[in-house]
């Protein structure tokens, strides 16, 4: 096991009132595993994430629950550990490049210094290895491409460089949020087969967090599906995409128009709009949207329950 | 003629060029031709599709078809009338008719204002309409894209995203305008919410017979939306067709790997679409490739189509493409 979150919460104290962004989240990764993490904007997937790298710096933020990894308990864990921990173990891609470049150095400056600070070996052949990263992720001319600035590079570039950056420490973990969200679809396909192709050669456990249900469904062996900070359904792809049993994640799968054959007049459309932490309804955060809703849903929160295909929802746990 | 027969809007090899930079920086002054030698006729009450890879274009053409850019080549005729070159007070009668709607609602509305009174906003000065009736047209346009009367008093940052792209909604259909250009109008939203505006849009465009040029980084919205579609590349339109048609027999490279790169829903297991991946990133617009502008990338490219531009041209009735071997 790589790693084994157990009802983690993480709340912000803010003017307007306690954020539950996180609110009882687990989840485990085994090695060489793709877990796909889908949800809408608010729904608390990078706050989750975060929490697992220890990178929530807030001070207003509560953080509850625990972080195994490897066996080890990382909740608590003083702040250099964990900074060891990230660069040697664990590597991580944001969707936007540029928070783990920076502007002023070359790329392969920039890499050849992130292979240096965990290991002991002289420029010259850190930049060998360089050439050789950035060849693993498809750069057409990886000398050349070394002596150029972030700027002179387009964003799909730049995503490769960072995961050229992450490949270099060999992760046993690679975490990353939204990596392809603001590229092109072309050059998101490239991407999401350097991904499978990391968790092959590498044997790395990949945790992948994204709002789009079809590239989990290209990438992802198990996904799960986040709603106002909880998860509302966890399964192996097959399961969730061939049985979807959470209302949310059927009417979501619902409303993604079709690419091919016959187009609806109408997408089922879900009505209204996710809910603010600030003030989540009783009972199902769900419910107010949920066609299927009834009296117990109003009251009591659903748990997620056990196994491994699983939905938090008082129908399901009926049928 | 019927209304459906008769072109709304028509460009003939239109061009737009920016220049960039001065005679005095490191790189000299010089020309981004993003979009080059467009021939493109819409029809009333349809819905063209623009898609493309970012930076290709589709901003910047859509931009042009609404007068908000300057034309620097070629023709744009509204309802056959040559309206190129017409001054801005020329183009006020016009203005009311051909409308906007852009990607992030938050950054067109004015934040310090309430929402009634920025769908009103064009009403006033536009419109000879008296405040009473103002009042009433702004009642009757929060009913039409789904928000509550009692709306009409909040600021924009009280509404939620979808909320927030009604309103954009409202203030563009607020003078009936024939044609609504619609530049990434859900690509902001939730999830969840997209279905909604996407709905919405064909509601209105079936009540107010609009005609929409519709923008998405999302293809199958851009399917779902569109009538027909034209695929960009650098500035140009390579193929031009049916919507469904298009998707479902691409005959350009570039669109069948524009559509193979789609990510979906498979609920069988283990996808049996074949995906096309390019190698290379989009050619800088500044220098562009000769030939046949997707040759570097273009996984058929043969010794023609390095010297050869292939022009766009009707392969058969409503379909055209711009490729020496297309797949027909
Ligand atoms: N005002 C401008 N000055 C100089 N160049 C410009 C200007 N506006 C656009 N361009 C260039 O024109 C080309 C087309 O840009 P445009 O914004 O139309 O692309 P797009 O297809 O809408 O992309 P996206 O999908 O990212 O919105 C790009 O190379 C862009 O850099
Ligand atoms: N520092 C913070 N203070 C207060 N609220 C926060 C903070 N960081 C995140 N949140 C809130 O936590 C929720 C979850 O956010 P996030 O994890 O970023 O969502 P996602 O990544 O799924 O879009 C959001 O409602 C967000 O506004
Ligand atoms: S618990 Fe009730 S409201 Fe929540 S998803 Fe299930 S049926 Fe719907
Ligand atoms: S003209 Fe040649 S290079 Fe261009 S798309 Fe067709 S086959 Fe490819
Ligand atoms: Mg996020
Ligand atoms: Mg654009």
């Amino acid at each position: 096991m790589i790693l084994s979150v157990r009802d983690l919460r993480v709340s912000f104290r803010t003017n307007d009132g306690l954020v539950r962004a996180i609110d009882g989240v687990s989840f485990d990764l085994e090695e060489s595993e793709i877990l796909g993490v889908v949800g809408e904007s608010g729904s608390g997937k990078t706050v989750s994430l975060l929490a697992v790298m220890g990178l929530i710096t807030d001070p207003n933020a509560d953080i509850e629950g625990s972080i195994r990894y490897k066996g080890r308990e990382l909740v608590g864990l003083p702040a250099r550990e964990l900074r060891r921990l990230r660069g040697n173990e664990i590597a991580m891609i944001f969707q936007d490049p540029m928070t783990a470049l920076t502007p002023v150095y070359t790329v392969g400056w920039q890499i050849a210094e992130q292979i240096r600070a965990h290991r002991n070996i002289s420029k010259s052949k850190a930049m060998d290895r360089v050439e050789e990263l950035l060849a693993e992720v498809n750069f057409p001319n990886p000398h050349e491409a070394m002596s150029r600035y972030p700027h002179q590079l387009s964003g799909g570039m730049r995503q490769r460089a960072v995961i050229a950056m992450a490949l270099s420490c060999n992760p046993a973990l690679l975490v990353a949020d939204e990596p392809t969200t603001a590229l092109d679809v072309t050059v998101q396909a490239g991407i999401l087969d350097l991904v499978r192709k990391l968790r092959a050669t590498h044997k790395s456990a990949v945790v992948f967090i994204t709002h789009d249900m079809g590239v989990v469904s290209e990438l992802a062996d198990r996904v799960m599906v986040m709603y106002a900070g909880r998860v509302v359904e966890r399964g192996s792809r097959a399961e969730l995409f061939s049985d979807p049993r959470h209302p949310y994640t059927r009417a979501l799968l619902g409303s993604i128009p079709p690419l091919t054959g016959e187009k609806p007049r109408r997408l089922p459309a879900i009505p209204g709009s996710p809910p603010s932490l600030l003030r989540l309804p009783q009972g199902c955060a769900f419910g107010p949207r949920c066609p299927v809703h009834y009296e117990p849903c109003a009251t009591g929160k659903p748990d997620l329950g056990g196994g491994t295909h699983a939905a938090a929802c008082f129908r399901v746990a009926q049928a | 003629m019927t209304d459906k027969d008769r072109p709304i809007l028509e460009t003939r090899s239109l061009g737009k060029r920016f220049s960039i930079g001065t005679r005095f920086s490191a790189e000299g002054k010089r020309t981004v031709h993003a979009v080059d030698n467009v021939s493109l006729t819409v029809w009333r009450g349809e819905t063209v599709g623009l898609v493309g890879e970012s930076g290709c274009g589709k901003s910047t053409l859509a931009r042009c078809l609404v007068r908000l850019h300057d034309i620097s080549d070629g023709e744009l005729l509204f309802e056959g009338e040559d309206i190129t070159s017409k001054s801005l007070s020329e183009l006020r009668p016009l203005r009311r008719r051909l409308q906007m709607v852009f990607q992030d609602p938050s950054a067109s509305l004015n934040p310090r204002r309430r929402v009634g009174d920025l769908v009103a906003e064009p009403l006033r000065i536009h419109s000879k309409l008296s405040s009473n009736e103002i009042k009433k047209r702004v009642a009757e346009l929060f009913d039409l894209v789904g928000l509550l009367p009692d709306h009409v008093m909040r600021y924009p940052h009280e509404f939620s995203g979808g909320q927030r792209q009604r309103v954009g909604i409202a203030r563009a259909i607020a003078l009936n305008p024939d044609l609504v250009v619609l530049d990434e109008p859900v690509s902001a939203l939730d999830v969840s919410v997209q279905a909604q505006i996407v709905n919405l849009l064909a509601d209105l465009q079936e009540k107010l017979n609009l005609t929409y040029i519709f923008i998405a980084h999302d293809l199958s919205v851009v399917r779902q939306v569109s009538t027909r579609i034209a695929v960009m590349y650098l500035g140009s339109i390579v193929e031009e067709g049916p919507a469904e048609e298009v998707f479902a027999t691409p005959a350009h490279p570039y669109s069948q790997a524009l559509i193979s790169a789609v990510p979906v829903v498979e609920t069988t297991p283990s996808g049996t679409r074949k995906r096309i991946i390019l190698t290379g990133d989009v050619p800088s617009p500044l220098k562009p490739p000769s030939g046949c502008r997707f040759h570097p990338r273009c996984p058929i490219a043969a010794e023609r189509c390095r010297s050869e531009r292939p022009q766009l041209r009707e392969y058969r009735p409503g379909r055209k493409v711009a490729c020496h071997f297309p797949t027909v």
